[in-house]
């Protein structure tokens, strides 16, 4: 049985523009779903029609078999959400917006206090239980929503940008979390705007643009379309001229610094053979973005470039 | 069908809302107390000894049913339409819309908690007024009966409003503009007997005169209007506004994108 299942879905708001174009998609039961897009590329529409936010125009969806309109409570059952935008009663405590969560979904209050301390705990948020959740830092805050969303232990999680805000040390341990989770069978939906978290911790990827989907494809089969990755060398003293090396394209950022897109082809080892052979030593390297990252905007220009 | 899930649901909302307005009872409970108490001193006590009797009762006696039903009414009013207006604009309001209830299991919850508020004021008030006059209840089932019904209708209408309101300035422009002439004119202070043809004639538009004066009647026995009329008249209102609450709710008007 499939995740998610969305056919044909639009979305056309009262003042007429029309975020979503009849999408169709498919998330895998226990799949690590990204998905991705400029904003207001229909992402957060989508999940929020998928989620109950918000009212879908034509289309259907359905979440473990459950179809939203026949069955909206069932689809909700199955769903956990961290929505973008915190979405909480700022003046109530960490412990009560966790626990009024899980009576929301029906859950009885003993097991409701149980649950809540196991997400609190799972998110390292305990020690914070009776403050209130306006005096929480913002990645406590986002770990806040996490432990709200799991507390009824939804089959399908939705993190709409989960990272968004958080410094690198918690957002990496967020990943480990989310991997975690994923490995125990929850499946997973992620928007994010850092293409870093969705390279290294999706299975399977969209594209959105302009509420249509541009592409949906295992990320190994998406990644092997990258072409070309970006280098930054740090060179050892001055070169005066720019070599010319087959299979690579050079840019000098300063005296000491070089740029360089190396096509898959040609390979990172060939490009250094030549440098060697030139008598350039580098005394230094890293990868200028990630390769997603150059996927994706090459995508969106392709798509802009169809368009026009 | 009533799932036990939905019981749980609906305990939890109205557990939060009961919470929410004691955590602030400065600001929910006593603002009504002290603002009825200067009623009964200036209009029952001061001025009421001068104007003598109205409809065959000591004018302080004649007062205090309207002055405990106006004490529930923008109670129970403000309740609602205060707490679902800052669940729509800290958009905690999710919280519940994700979750697997119906639109009516969440009316209810805010419902509940605004006749729980008006309740608590009411009698809080209703304790007041002994220190006043001596009042004898003629029908205290019926009292509580009206006390419930009138917190239902008026937390459904402060619903209505917070469901439609962009701003916090919409949520005071009703119980200003609509809300408070109404309660005055609403036979609070004076029986309509007082007023000329004409006028009394339009106090029967306005719901609010019924409510008082059926719970007057509940209070002392007495009344302008048939008791009848009275009961309709709130059945009716709470009906329409019942209804307007769980159509906004299911197609998400003012709620949901």
């Amino acid at each position: 049985m499939n995740a998610l299942e969305i056919n044909q879905l639009c979305k056309r708001y009262d003042n007429g523009f029309l975020a979503v174009k009849g999408i169709d998609l498919v998330v895998r039961q226990g799949d690590f779903f990204a998905l991705l897009g400029a904003n207001g590329a229909g992402k957060s529409t989508t999940i929020g029609i998928v989620a109950s936010l918000v009212n879908k125009t034509s289309g259907s969806v359905k979440v473990y078999g459950h179809d939203l309109d026949t069955d909206p409570e069932g689809v909700k059952r199955c769903i956990g959400l961290v929505p973008q935008e915190f979405n909480f009663n700022q003046f109530e405590n960490v412990f009560d917006i966790v626990v009024s969560q899980a009576g929301y979904y029906g859950i009885p209050r003993k097991k409701a206090l149980e649950r809540a301390e196991i997400c609190l705990k799972q998110l390292e948020l305990w020690d914070k239980r009776n403050e209130a959740s306006r005096e929480l830092s913002g990645g406590m805050k986002r770990r806040l929503m996490i432990a709200r969303a799991l507390v009824h232990e939804p089959k399908l999680l939705i993190l709409d940008e989960p990272t968004a805000g958080v410094d690198i040390e918690i957002r990496r341990s967020m990943w480990q979390f989310f991997k975690k989770i994923n490995a125990a069978g929850t499946t997973i939906i992620l928007t994010t705007h850092y293409l870093e978290e969705a390279e290294s911790l999706c299975k399977h990827i969209a594209i959105i643009n302009k509420g249509n989907v541009i592409e949906d494809m295992d990320m190994k089969g998406l990644l092997e379309k990258a072409d070309e990755e970006v280098f930054v060398l740090s060179l050892e003293r001055p070169v005066g001229q720019i070599p010319a090396i087959t299979g690579s394209r050079i840019e000098a950022v300063d005296e000491t610094t070089w740029e360089v897109s190396v096509r898959k082809e040609s390979g990172i080892h060939a490009l250094f053979d030549e440098l060697s052979r030139l008598g350039v030593r580098v005394t230094g390297i890293r990868n200028e973005s990630n390769r997603l990252e150059q996927l994706f905007i090459k995508l969106l220009a392709k798509k802009e470039a169809a368009d026009v | 069908m009533f799932k036990t899930e939905y019981l749980v649901a609906l305990q939890t909302i109205t557990n939060k809302e009961v919470k929410r307005f004691l955590r602030i009872w400065v600001q929910t409970l006593l603002p009504s107390v002290i603002t009825t108490t200067l009623y009964f001193l200036i209009f029952g006590t001061l001025i009421g000894s001068r104007i003598g009797q109205m409809n065959g009762y000591d004018y302080m006696d004649f007062i205090v049913p309207g002055l405990i039903l106006m004490a529930v009414i923008s109670n129970a009013y403000s309740n609602v339409v205060s707490s679902f207006y800052s669940a729509k604009f800290q958009h905690n309001i999710e919280e519940m819309l994700v979750a697997p209830m119906p639109g009516w299991i969440i009316l209810m919850g805010y419902i509940s908690g605004g006749v729980l508020r008006g309740l608590i004021v009411g009698v809080l008030v209703t304790v007041v007024s002994l220190f006043f006059t001596d009042l004898q209840i003629a029908h205290p089932v019926m009292m509580v009966v009206v006390f419930l019904l009138t917190g239902v209708l008026f937390s459904a209408a402060g619903f209505i409003n917070a469901a439609y309101a962009k701003s916090f300035d919409d949520i005071s422009i009703v119980p200003t503009f609509v809300l408070t002439p109404l309660i005055y004119l609403g036979g609070v202070f004076y029986s309509i007997d007082l007023l000329p043809a004409f006028w009394q004639n339009v106090s029967l538009l306005n719901p609010v005169l019924y409510m008082i004066d059926v719970f007057r009647f509940s209070v002392l026995g007495a009344s302008d209007i048939p008791l009848q009329y009275g009961f309709t008249v709130i059945v009716i209102f709470i009906t329409v506004l019942l209804g307007i609450s769980l159509r906004l709710l299911s197609k998400g008007i003012g709620i949901r994108n």
